[in-house]
């Protein structure tokens, strides 16, 4: 990216993302009907549908850059991934409080061991593990040691989700018609939904920006420090 | 190929005269079973039920403890950088030592299984051949992903408690997939109904082994 595409995203960015999410909160609280099988809860949906998107979002990021920071050696890929392997953790964990809230009143329990709540936990799981990794190895070998794992990460997911999905369809099924009554067939209702969707993504984008800025600044202070101690 | 069999023949030498590994995979496999035979009650239905999580989080647990030692003991006496002096690229030193893994802990299920079956008091004399293939199947994934994480883990500040953290949310597939075959082997159910899992175990292995082999070069590299 040319400096000036940089500079144009970074003011433009931040209040687009605002504009955005507010709308999205007037749609979701205000404009939207209240669903008539679930009630007020189901508007819980316009913010665990995108932000699950955004968690995949997150672990492609991680694997993307992944590549790219083995195959180029550029630290600055090597910070994008370490951002969205932080994003991962923070979409994932969201999924996972939102999910229950939502479950409690319509399923009756908090949680159960659906295939995609299941592949959810253990992909939370393996980026939880990620940034542990990141803490316990700093420097040049960490981020190699990271970028190994968000590769096999990566690999690993749709083989999980198959595995979990078929676990779950062997075995009887506890729910069978998990989304029901939310097939968004009320227009307003879809309209809700994307406007959350690009607001959740203009905010991984934003967040993704804010941290890999912030870990340029981590990576110079110790750069800075080396030198200080090697003069 | 012959640097590959080399390496090979080097990790059992170093076994068959120290046995450490060896020992210590039976010892930890046999206390899981008899630690979890504890969790149910003796003649109960759900033990039964129960019996091939058992037996798989032994062999797990076995081949956390087999994965630490095999790169910990090239650690003790800085072995690491004599192994990545030999002639031979990453990929076949990865290999070797996934496959040495991979024998130690064959030999070790050689042992557990048959004391699972007496333990837990299984039928398995029409079914063993193919719980052992299901077996294989699941220590040859263990192996795939656990040499590349015991690489990466025994370099970290942590250690040997890195491996189980990083290494066991990633083997879920062979988890589910191997407790749902052997359950199914073990009451009598033909290999045609598990063919779907035995190929997913299958794949996983394939895919670890040749990411393992291609990426294992950046996880040793100083």
């Amino acid at each position: 990216m040319t400096s000036r595409a940089i500079a144009w995203t970074d003011s433009l960015l931040p209040p687009l993302t605002f504009f955005t999410m507010a709308s999205a909160l007037y749609l979701v609280f205000v404009y939207v009907p209240t669903d008539e099988a679930q009630g007020i809860v189901q508007r819980i949906f316009y913010f665990h549908v995108p932000i699950a998107m955004m968690t995949y979002c997150s672990v492609a990021t991680v694997a993307l850059f992944s590549i790219l920071y083995l195959w180029r050696g550029d630290r600055v890929y090597d910070r994008v991934a370490h951002a969205g392997g932080e994003l991962a953790v923070f979409f994932c964990s969201l999924v996972l409080i939102t999910g229950p809230i939502w479950a409690r009143p319509i399923w009756g329990t908090w949680w159960t061991w659906d295939a995609r709540l299941t592949a959810t936990l253990i992909l939370w799981l393996i980026y939880a593990a990620y940034l542990m990794l990141r803490s316990v190895s700093p420097g040049v070998e960490g981020a190699r040691y990271a970028a190994v794992l968000g590769i096999v990460g990566a690999f690993d997911v749709p083989i999980i989700n198959r595995a979990v999905y078929w676990w779950r369809t062997i075995h009887p099924a506890v729910l069978v018609n998990r989304e029901g009554g939310t097939g968004l067939t009320d227009p307003r209702m879809q309209l809700a939904l994307a406007v959350s969707f690009v607001g959740f993504f203009l905010l991984f984008l934003l967040l993704l920006r804010l941290r890999t800025d912030s870990l340029r600044l981590t990576d110079s202070v110790e750069d800075l420090r080396q030198q200080a101690l090697t003069a | 190929m012959s640097g590959l069999l080399a390496l090979i023949r080097k990790d059992l030498r170093v076994e068959l005269r120290t046995k450490e590994t060896l020992a210590s995979l039976l010892l930890l496999g046999i206390l899981t079973l008899l630690v979890l035979s504890f969790a149910f009650e003796p003649g109960s239905e759900s033990r039964g039920e129960a019996a091939p999580g058992a037996l798989w989080v032994a062999v797990t647990f076995s081949a956390v403890l087999g994965m630490n030692r095999s790169f910990a003991s090239e650690r003790d006496n800085d072995c690491l950088q004599g192994l990545l002096l030999c002639p031979v690229d990453r990929g076949t030193i990865y290999l070797a030592k996934a496959a040495a893994n991979f024998l130690f802990m064959m030999a070790a299920q050689a042992v557990i299984l048959p004391v699972f079956v007496f333990f837990f008091d299984q039928t398995i004399s029409s079914s063993w051949l193919g719980v052992m293939a299901c077996l294989a199947l699941g220590v040859l994934g263990l192996s795939a992903v656990g040499t590349l994480f015991a690489a990466i883990a025994v370099r970290t500040r942590a250690r040997e408690v890195m491996l189980p953290l990083l290494m066991l949310p990633l083997v879920v597939p062979l988890f589910i997939g191997g407790i749902r075959t052997t359950a199914r082997l073990l009451a009598g159910r033909p290999l045609a109904d598990v063919a779907q899992w035995l190929n997913l175990m299958l794949a996983f292995d394939l895919v670890f082994l040749v990411v393992g082999w291609l990426v294992f070069a950046y996880a040793v590299e100083e």
